[in-house]
């Protein structure tokens, strides 16, 4: 039988507001433990929650961006139930009025199948805290520093048909949220989570199938290999007469399976109810046109910005644009040195291979753009080669420093006077009268291929710094005389 | 000296009759001699009191002084005071230190009060006898084989008893205004929002408002001009400027249009008590105003409504209390359900687990629109029922309570003949209302109370009216007999 | 409405109470007696009457996203029953 994939996601956004949701607690990640839990935080009798503004931008800004309907009135819930990470033993969030509607994200996956997938709504709650499992003699250790992060959970409509577009869709989210600046997008971090609705019909069948989901998936790469799994294991199930059963599932990386999480198992009855300490948030058009009026450029518009302005391929203008700070730092580097493929090639090249090496964020990168541009304007000016280029952004990356300082202190300045060129080739050709022979018996059209043996011996004695298109016009000729 | 209003005891310090540490010294030998009778103190804070006498006095030798400087005051303890045991009457909360102070405990540090310590009550406030307290009853001074009414019911005695000129209560169904009327003393609720729940710990966040217990609405006008007022920290806190609640006390009340609503004059009501309150309505005439019958037709469905709300709200609030972060933790638990279970178990007491548990039966689901739904659409009908009568006349008037201070254990075994107790009161936490009850008369030779209901922030024109009451008559003046003062 | 035994041991359950099997009787007698009473509500119409949350038809405030709590761990953690290292400690918990 032929199965049809259908899948729906629930991505978690922490938003990268300063303060919680609820409380002026600083949200930076990485504190001691409870160093940044608040007495509101914590849940102390008596503690009241007061909203945090810039969450509110941030949703609303979210929702502008993905053509949805903004609630003009929302309303906190309380979702009861009991966990030692959730201190107040409910979590304040949004069920019947959530703050953004309707609306949808466009995604097209790496093998250009494009689809508009829904988004049923998103909504503003609250993060839990953390449970550490190291053995504090058989206890575990609560840390609530995230405790009242704020979140915008976005779910989508059970749109996407296949694991690559689930991919495509939460990458285009990761765009569109590090785009806008709400959220720093950092998934190892837990900055943007994932929980995958997955089933599976028979193709042509109307009804779904029943789902299964998949919690708290961290990389986009784990959201395609957990998703092929999980189908892999119904489409088994089933041939083999089992039934899917209705249940959350957890993705274990290192096995390559999805597993029941039984502790979760029990009905859930979570009594939501408006949460009474804090009042219906109500926003007018005005409020909604001045967030519209902040809203940057999206990664689609910069896409196709990307290929017309910078006549960039598609699939580099998709990779340049999908992350915010990169397509920034993109720009800034074309601004300096002018060319938009250099640039391009060295973006997301060489600079790309040192920050995943690194494991740096493009944001952090030791390197600046103004510098990258610096660089690259010597590669264009002749003053260095593109081999001796990497040679300088390696300790531009290592040491700090702008191109020409570094080019000036190691003297890689390339060696464009023939005169001196000349001496060199000239000695070249003294030294190797066998290859010199073997050039001259070539046919003339072959002999071009054989430079390259003697190009290697004038870098070698000139440590590279020689201007290679000075060196070949200086060889041929030479070489050439002696043929004749 | 003990007799002593707050308005009293203050031109005492102003004219240097006694210094704020005499005062001090003497409530605390006072309630030290006498409170073993009533149980109205759950902690003393004698060192922090003095310390803070101490300093008013300095304060006032600086002449740098505000009308409560140096007065003495005592808080429910359903109030957070940094430093001091904060229990909700609760073994729950038994060992909890509180790390911070409340917002009307800070204000009222501010103005110079004098905090002589924590006042017991019923468990997590639940409660109209005051029976439920993990500490023990509280007796009422009048009879003490008799309830002080609860849930405030520590403050209402304490006040009654003069072991505290003026004390803090919290009234969610009406536990500031009931066990005023059981205690022959005044209690002011305010109007919802009117002064912050921040570091109040909750019992149900929609209906909860503190406010003053004191003697006369005179005291009460005093303390709540430390009290109210908007805080950032409280979402539900009213956005409107401070005001002088003494500016107002001596207007005449010729003109004012009182309301009588007939429901509240029903067979339920205890004959001596209707009595005494139309004796006080014809005292307002003949102080100028004008009485009429008014109908407040869905007076019977506030207690359905209430026991609804108020639990479901309670069970979310009290989830809070696991035995993780503060609080009491079970021995040993053997795995979470059982830190949780137990420690909530052992932790609660009776009434609170039942409350929580029709709360959560409330929410759950398929019974959330039967109930809690239902509850919330009555509640608007019982709200524009009072909006409506209020666009009529200027103040609506009625019995505090069906009757007088009942004994101890008569109720206690029957919940819903308890939660009776509350059908005055509760309307006006459902509406959001302010209301006072003030002392009216006797029956029995014990109090009655007269709650007087007025319109959103119309706390001025209720204490205008309630002084204006206790001008021409002496009722709020009686001491209970046996009380040495 | 009526609520067995079961029932109550449910709810004791979702609400996370230890209760007595000894006093699961008299917990479902006050239960239902209280039941009884909201029961009251049912014969109302309320057909079109929007719900009442609060009292006051206010709208949420919102607070400025600056950074106003300082690090009170220890202040805090002086009243938690067991911590380590600064955290909470519980009974292990399982996932």
């Amino acid at each position: 039988m032929e199965w049809e994939v259908v899948i729906g996601l629930e991505i978690h956004v922490q938003l990268s507001t300063k303060t919680k949701i609820f409380s002026g607690a600083s949200t930076a990640f990485g504190a001691e433990p409870n160093t940044q839990a608040c007495a509101v935080d914590l849940a102390l009798p008596g503690t009241l929650p007061v909203f945090n503004e810039n969450a509110l931008r941030m949703a609303v800004l979210f929702g502008l961006a993905v053509n949805a309907e903004i609630g003009k009135r929302s309303v906190f819930e309380r979702k009861n139930y009991f966990y030692p990470d959730l201190p107040k033993g409910y979590q304040t969030t949004q069920l019947a009025e959530p703050i953004v509607g309707p609306g949808y994200i466009d995604i097209e996956t790496d093998e250009g199948v494009q689809r508009r997938v829904g988004l049923h709504h998103a909504h503003l709650e609250e993060d839990a805290g953390k449970s550490l499992h190291e053995d504090f003699h058989g206890m575990s250790g609560i840390d609530l520093n995230r405790a009242g992060t704020p979140l915008v959970e976005i779910v989508s409509d059970p749109d996407m048909r296949s694991s690559k577009e689930a991919a495509a869709y939460a990458r285009k989210v990761h765009a569109i949220v590090t785009t806008l600046g709400i959220c720093d997008g950092n998934m190892a971090e837990g900055s943007m989570r994932c929980d995958c609705n997955v089933s599976i019909r028979p193709k042509g069948q109307e009804a779904l199938g029943t789902r299964t989901e998949l919690k708290n998936i961290n990389s986009f790469r784990f959201i395609e290999r957990a998703i092929d799994t999980e189908v892999a294991r119904q489409i088994d199930l089933i041939e083999d007469g089992g039934t899917v059963v209705q249940e959350t599932r957890l993705y274990d990386p290192d096995k390559n399976e999805t597993r029941s999480m039984r502790s979760k198992e029990e009905a859930n009855d979570y009594r939501y109810f408006p949460c009474p300490d804090l009042l219906p948030v109500v926003i007018d058009d005005d409020y909604i046109e001045a967030v519209r009026a902040t809203l940057p450029e999206l990664p689609d518009a910069r896409r196709a910005r990307f290929t017309s302005e910078y006549s960039l391929s598609e699939y580099d203008a998709g990779v340049l644009s999908a992350y915010r700070a990169q397509a920034d730092y993109y720009e800034q580097v074309v601004k300096q040195c002018g060319d938009a493929k250099l640039a391009a090639n060295w973006v997301m090249g060489e600079l790309a291979k040192f920050l995943n090496q690194n494991d740096t964020d493009i944001k952090d990168s030791p390197v600046t753009a103004d510098q990258l541009g610096g660089l690259l304007v010597r590669i264009k000016d002749n003053t260095i080669s593109g081999n001796i280029a990497k040679k300088v952004f390696e300790l531009m990356w290592s040491k700090g420093g702008s191109a020409d300082e570094i080019i000036e202190a190691e003297g890689l300045k390339q060696v464009t006077d023939t005169g001196a060129i000349e001496k060199i080739v000239d000695d070249v050709i003294a030294n190797a009268d066998k290859q010199v022979e073997q050039y001259k018996a070539a046919e003339p059209d072959k002999r071009g291929k054989m430079l390259g043996f003697f190009m290697g011996q004038v870098m070698k004695a000139t440590g590279g710094k020689a201007n290679p298109g000075a060196v070949t016009g200086i060889l041929k000729q030479k070489l050439d005389a002696l043929c004749d | 000296m003990f007799d002593k209003t707050l308005a009293e005891l203050a031109q005492g310090l102003e004219r240097g009759d006694f210094s704020s540490t005499e005062l001090t010294q003497a409530y605390l030998q006072r309630i030290n001699a006498l409170d073993s009778q009533y149980n109205s103190f759950i902690t003393v804070t004698e060192e922090q009191a003095l310390a803070q006498a101490k300093a008013a006095d300095e304060a006032r030798a600086t002449g740098n002084t505000g009308a409560l400087c140096g007065l003495p005051i005592a808080h429910k303890d359903l109030f957070c005071t940094q430093g001091v045991r904060t229990s909700s009457a609760s073994k729950m909360l038994d060992n909890f230190i509180s790390p911070y102070d409340a917002t009307i405990v800070s204000r009222l540090k501010n103005a110079g009060t004098v905090t002589l310590g924590k006042l017991n009550m019923d468990e997590f406030a639940m409660g109209s006898s005051n029976e439920s307290s993990f500490y023990g009853p509280v007796r009422n001074p009048w009879g003490t084989d008799r309830v002080p009414g609860g849930s405030s019911g520590g403050s209402a005695a304490a006040v009654a008893a003069r072991l505290t000129p003026a004390a803090t209560g919290s009234d969610t169904g009406g536990s500031i205004r009931q066990p005023a009327a059981l205690c022959g003393i005044t209690g002011l609720k305010p109007t919802y929002g009117r002064v912050s729940r921040y570091g109040m710990i909750a019992f149900a966040s929609s209906l909860d408002q503190a406010g003053p217990m004191a003697r006369t609405a005179e005291d009460c006008a005093m303390v709540l001009n430390a009290m109210a007022g908007f805080d950032p920290m409280d979402s539900t806190s009213a956005e409107r400027d401070s005001e002088d609640y003494t500016a107002g006390l001596n207007q005449p009340l010729a003109g004012l249009k009182i309301g009588l609503p007939k429901e509240y004059f029903s067979a339920a009501l205890d004959a001596g008590v209707a009595e005494q309150v139309r004796n006080a309505v014809a005292e307002f005439e003949k102080l100028g105003a004008s009485v009429k019958e008014v109908s407040l037709p869905n007076t019977e469905l506030c207690i359905p409504a209430y026991y609804i709300l108020a639990p479901a709200e309670a069970s979310s609030n009290l989830s809070r209390f696991d035995g993780v972060r503060y609080g009491y933790r079970c021995e040993n638990p053997v795995d979470l359900e059982d830190l949780y279970k137990r420690s909530r178990g052992e932790g609660f007491g009776t009434e609170v687990k039942r409350r929580i548990m029709v709360g959560a039966y409330a929410l759950s689901a398929g019974y959330y629109d039967a109930y809690y739904n239902k509850a919330q659409q009555i509640r608007r009908m019982i709200q524009q029922d009072f909006v409506a009568v209020l666009n009529d006349v200027d103040v609506i008037m009625g019995p505090t309570t069906p009757q007088t201070a009942f004994k101890l254990g008569e109720k206690s075994s029957d919940p819903v003949s308890m939660y009776m107790e509350d059908i005055f009161t509760l309307s006006l936490n459902l509406a959001g209302l302010p209301g006072i009850s003030i002392p009216c008369g006797q029956t029995n030779g014990l109090p009655v109370g007269l709650q007087i209901i007025g319109n959103y922030f119309a706390e001025s024109k209720l204490l205008n009216v309630a002084h204006q009451f206790q001008q021409a008559t002496d009722w709020h003046k009686q001491t209970p007999a046996g009380l040495e003062v | 409405m009526s609520l067995d035994r079961s029932d109550v041991e449910q709810i004791a359950h979702l609400a996370r109470l230890q209760i007595d099997a000894a006093d699961i009787d008299s917990y479902s007698q006050a239960l239902n007696s209280i039941l009884n009473l909201v029961d009251q509500m049912q014969a109302t119409n309320t057909e079109g009457v929007e719900p009442l949350a609060h009292p006051l038809d206010a709208v949420q405030r919102l607070r400025a996203d600056e950074v106003s709590e300082t690090n009170q761990r220890e202040a805090l953690q002086a009243v938690a029953p067991a911590t380590e290292n600064g955290l909470f400690l519980v009974p292990k918990v399982i996932e």
